[in-house]
């Protein structure tokens, strides 16, 4: 080194104004360090966006629903007449092609169809109509507007799923259908609107993707969620005060401790395992059945909230015990009646938080036959909402998602949608709670 | 008696009992707060606690003995002469208790008198048709054998809830008299009921070890069940992961090495994603980033880790696997011809990297803001740029936490499970292209379970298992990660 510098010193110091190589050399790696990071963080901020975009993209076209608008009068006579007949259906569908062929003609449209054209496109309109005069007796002789839900395959060409080029004739759908559907939506006929029967309905069989709704999953998911909510708040409460102001330092201790962080860290799948095997083969409780779905939740959860509930006890300063002792409470009171009401914000969103973690979580429900069942009805009752088998919103976006129909994964991403708004609902609650009461000491 | 009027009237009773206790502790007093040794309100605490406590667990204790010992009773009747062909003795157990729960259903509806249901023969009636016609569908022909097993277990089941009301009313009725009778004005109610709630609070904790306990015996007696009946070397080295469709019996080769194959490939392929990315954007976050982009940055990132895993599954299933195909499939962009499904362990693995990113983030950033800045000062006072000072001083410094981070990552990676189910593909495969769909342990664990509920084949036993090498893998990697953690934070405190 020395002999280095003699020998070239008088050559290697410039100025200090001027960047010597070496220099230059460590300044550009230190700005190349500085873009990495910058480059990671993007990344993961870009893939967020597209995750975010595809979601959007492909799940807001569930929320709109294609419905062909009719005005039908029915008079009695022709009420009587349908009834009377041995095909009471096609009945109503002749009347109802009566009708549609009038308000073609009022707009001036001119199509040609035929009443097998009208089912593909619109379903059997029959059916429907005779179901709506059976059950409304009076909307007999008055104009009733009938708005009639499209057929998967018609939503897919609106949705741009099924196009002119690729469209091969079936049953289903054949290639002229196209020009009528073309002429309905110029003539006001077909009609877009937003898609209450997805938020609201059950779910449907594997061959009617456009009446699928999440309203029964919706339903099987809050079930649960009173479950884990009723378990494990208390009993996440009682175990942390056990464990952060009574424990004494001694082996059990250390057991639930270590068992807690060794059960935070436990897959979720493996919780599913215990619970098919200890509820339902074990104690025989009714598969499916949202009960059993909040157990699991409910024992996946309680780390989570035993570890942030401690955090928030933990945060309340000794000072305030120590007032209560010295006032002549017992360590009891003086945890039940002051550091519990203190630390309850922060127990409040951490359990939200489990919560939402709980609303979202899907492989254990897979192992307790949450998937296989169709949820087609609302539960009757509390009790049967707990009891009978429903699904819940994560399973069901598998259930579609795994159904081979292609309509099914537009639906699978509305769900998506509608599981994120009730987690973002959720989170939003817990930091304005947070934002609210938290308190600095 | 139902299971919730029981509750409702122990709670009834826990109610008057505590008017009934703070009257009582008054009236010892003469009405004197002063002359009570506790609060008035701990002698009505005393009293329900009391009539609460015991009852409601001698009802859950009993609620779950007494299905067991009615099952051992039920199967004493079924000698082994009439297990049909094909059949097993849990299987006419289920079938026993579908008819049962099948007669209270036609009882309930109307269909049947109480007498029919209990006397009914299966020479004079078709039994399967009658519990059809009230929509529980039975498999297979009743038998005298399985109808009478069935009455039995219906009358034993009616009996054993008759007592479990009666047994759990006294209890309780005990308990209020007890608790009634203890209270006076001298009774240390505040200490009593005290300890009590001491008790219930170290019960609360226990149900953590009990969950471990749980999954513990759960897996084990399953696992134990399943090498009975298939020979633990071929399963543990294993090659072909080819189960024979339930019932029709032929060898299914269960071989755990393709699984465990997959499981490992795909997670390293999410660790290479997540642990640069994760590193980076936790250096520059603690290092470098001003407070307002940290603020924004932070938990941008931590949304991420927020989404649920279902999500990233249709993520990977819906959009990042027909984008892989369209660069690598056949017509794709490179004009390569290498992917052929959009499933394959290469999408599970991108996005479980994703997925994972925040995880290792957060993590390493908690590290990274523990190493105390005197050694940064330390470094600057020699002369080092601040990428040098990071690269050089402060993550060797960091270095056993970050890597505890990052096996508490691969222990996430090897227990997820929906991203690998819709992600990854069904085929068992033991395969160097990450292009080729693989499978995973979790995922065999969900398709090997998901379906019938009978538990006597190796091909649904085989989950037990999985979910044995599973837990212990993950477990192991999280123990190891902690001490790690651990160790280190003590380092410099």
């Amino acid at each position: 080194m020395s002999d280095q510098s003699a020998s070239n010193g008088r050559i290697s110091h410039g100025s200090l104004m001027v960047a010597d190589p070496r220099t230059k050399k460590r300044n550009a790696s230190e700005a190349r360090f500085r873009a990495y990071g910058i480059i990671a963080i993007s990344i993961g901020v870009l893939f967020l966006a597209s995750l975010a975009f595809s979601i959007l993209r492909s799940g807001l076209p569930a929320f709109t629903q294609y419905v062909a608008e009719l005005e039908v009068t029915l008079s009695q006579e022709d009420y009587d007449a349908a009834e009377s007949k041995m095909l009471k259906t096609a009945a109503y569908t002749d009347i109802f092609i009566q009708n549609f062929s009038d308000a073609l003609d009022e707009r001036g449209v001119e199509v040609a169809y035929d009443s097998d054209a009208i089912e593909r496109i619109l379903g059997k309109v029959g059916g429907d109509i005779r179901g709506h005069y059976r059950e409304n007796l009076d909307d007999i002789g008055r104009p009733v507007t009938f708005q009639l839900q499209t057929s998967s395959r018609v939503e897919g060409y609106f949705k741009g799923r099924v196009d002119r080029e690729s469209l091969v004739d079936s049953r289903f759908l054949v290639k002229t259908d196209l020009d009528i559907i073309d002429a309905l939506t110029e003539a006001d006929i077909l009609t877009s609107r937003f898609n209450w029967a997805f938020i609201k309905g059950t779910d449907a069989g594997v061959d009617n993707p456009g009446g699928a709704g999440i309203g029964a999953a919706a339903i099987g998911s809050f079930f649960m969620m009173l479950v884990v909510l009723l378990l494990s708040l208390p009993i996440g409460v009682a175990a942390s005060i056990y464990l952060e102001e009574f424990a004494p330092q001694n082996k059990f201790t250390d057991i639930v401790e270590v068992n807690i962080s060794n059960l935070a860290a436990v897959p979720s799948i493996v919780f599913g395992i215990l619970g098919l095997s200890v509820f339902i083969q074990f104690m025989h409780m009714p598969q499916s059945a949202p009960l059993v779905g909040g157990l699991v939740l409910t024992l996946m959860t309680l780390p989570t909230i035993i570890i942030s509930t401690r955090a928030s006890l933990k945060a309340v300063p000794p000072s305030i015990r120590d007032a209560a002792l010295g006032i002549g409470a017992s360590k009891m009171q003086s945890v039940f009646h002051h550091v519990l009401p203190l630390a309850m914000p922060g127990i409040l969103t951490g359990t939200i938080i489990g919560l939402a973690q709980a609303l979202g979580e899907s492989a254990p429900l897979l192992l307790i036959g949450m998937v296989g069942f169709v949820a087609r009805e609302f539960p009757d009752g509390v009790v049967s909402g707990f009891l009978d088998p429903n699904s819940a919103m994560p399973a069901q976006i598998y259930t579609w998602a795994a159904r081979a129909d292609a309509g099914f994964y537009e639906k699978a991403w509305g769900g998506i949608i509608v599981l994120l708004a009730f987690l973002l609902t959720m989170n939003i609650i817990a930091i304005i709670l947070r934002r609210r009461f938290e308190r600095r000491w | 008696m139902s299971t919730l009027l029981i509750v409702a009237l122990v709670g009834a009773l826990a109610v008057v009992g505590y008017v009934l206790g703070v009257r009582r502790a008054m009236a010892s007093a003469d009405g004197d707060l002063r002359l009570l040794h506790s609060l008035k309100s701990y002698y009505g605490q005393n009293v329900a606690l009391l009539v609460l406590v015991p009852s409601l667990l001698v009802l859950v204790i009993w609620m779950t003995v007494q299905p067991l010992l009615i099952e051992q009773s039920v199967l004493g009747m079924i000698s082994n002469t009439d297990v049909a062909e094909g059949s097993s003795r849990s299987l006419m157990m289920a079938d026993v208790r579908r008819v049962a729960d099948g007669l209270d259903v036609a009882v309930a509806q109307g269909a049947m008198s109480r007498e029919a249901a209990s006397d009914v023969r299966v020479d004079f009636t078709n039994v399967r048709e009658r519990l059809a016609s009230v929509g529980v569908a039975v498999g297979s022909t009743v038998t005298q054998t399985t109808l009478e097993a069935a009455q039995k277990f219906r009358a034993l089941s009616g009996t054993g809830n008759m007592v479990r009301g009666i047994v759990v009313l006294l209890i309780a009725a005990a308990g209020f008299g007890y608790a009634l009778k203890q209270t006076d004005k001298d009774f240390r109610a505040r200490n009593v009921v005290e300890r009590g709630i001491l008790v219930l609070l170290i019960a609360a904790a226990s149900i953590a070890v009990l969950t471990t306990l749980g999954i513990v015996f759960s897996l084990i007696f399953n696992t134990i069940d399943f090498f009975e009946s298939f020979p633990g070397a071929d399963f543990f080295f294993g090659t072909r992961w080819e189960p024979s469709f339930s019932g029709r019996g032929g060898a299914s080769d269960l071989g755990f090495l393709p699984l465990i194959w997959g499981t490992l490939y795909i997670s390293i392929i999410a660790l290479v994603v997540a642990v640069p990315l994760g590193l980076f954007a936790a250096i520059y976050l603690s290092e470098y980033a001003s407070n307002s982009v940290r603020s924004i940055a932070k938990p941008v990132l931590e949304v991420l880790a927020g989404i649920p895993t279902i999500v990233y599954g249709l993520f990977a299933l819906l959009t990042v696997g027909p984008l892989l195909v369209n660069i690598f499939g056949a017509d794709g962009l490179l004009g390569v011809n290498w992917m052929s499904g959009g499933t394959a362990a290469m999408t599970a693995g991108l996005v479980m990297g994703i997925m994972l990113i925040p995880f290792v983030s957060s993590l390493s950033d908690d590290i990274i803001n523990a190493v105390p800045q005197a050694m940064r000062d330390g470094s600057y006072g020699l002369g080092a740029t601040q990428s040098e000072t990071i690269r050089q001083v402060i993550l060797p410094a960091a270095l056993p936490g970050i890597v505890g981070a990052v096996l508490l990552a691969a222990s996430r990676a090897i227990g997820e499970t929906m991203i690998v189910v819709l992600g990854a593909g069904a085929a068992a495969s033991l395969s160097l292209n990450p292009l080729e769909a693989m499978t995973t342990v979790t995922a065999k664990i969900v398709s090997q379970l998901t379906g019938d509920g009978e538990f006597n084949s190796p091909e649904t036993m085989v989950a037990f298992a999985l979910g044995m090498t599973l837990f212990v893998i993950t477990l192991a990697l999280n123990v190891v990660a902690l001490i790690i953690v651990r160790k280190y934070r003590e380092q410099y405190d």
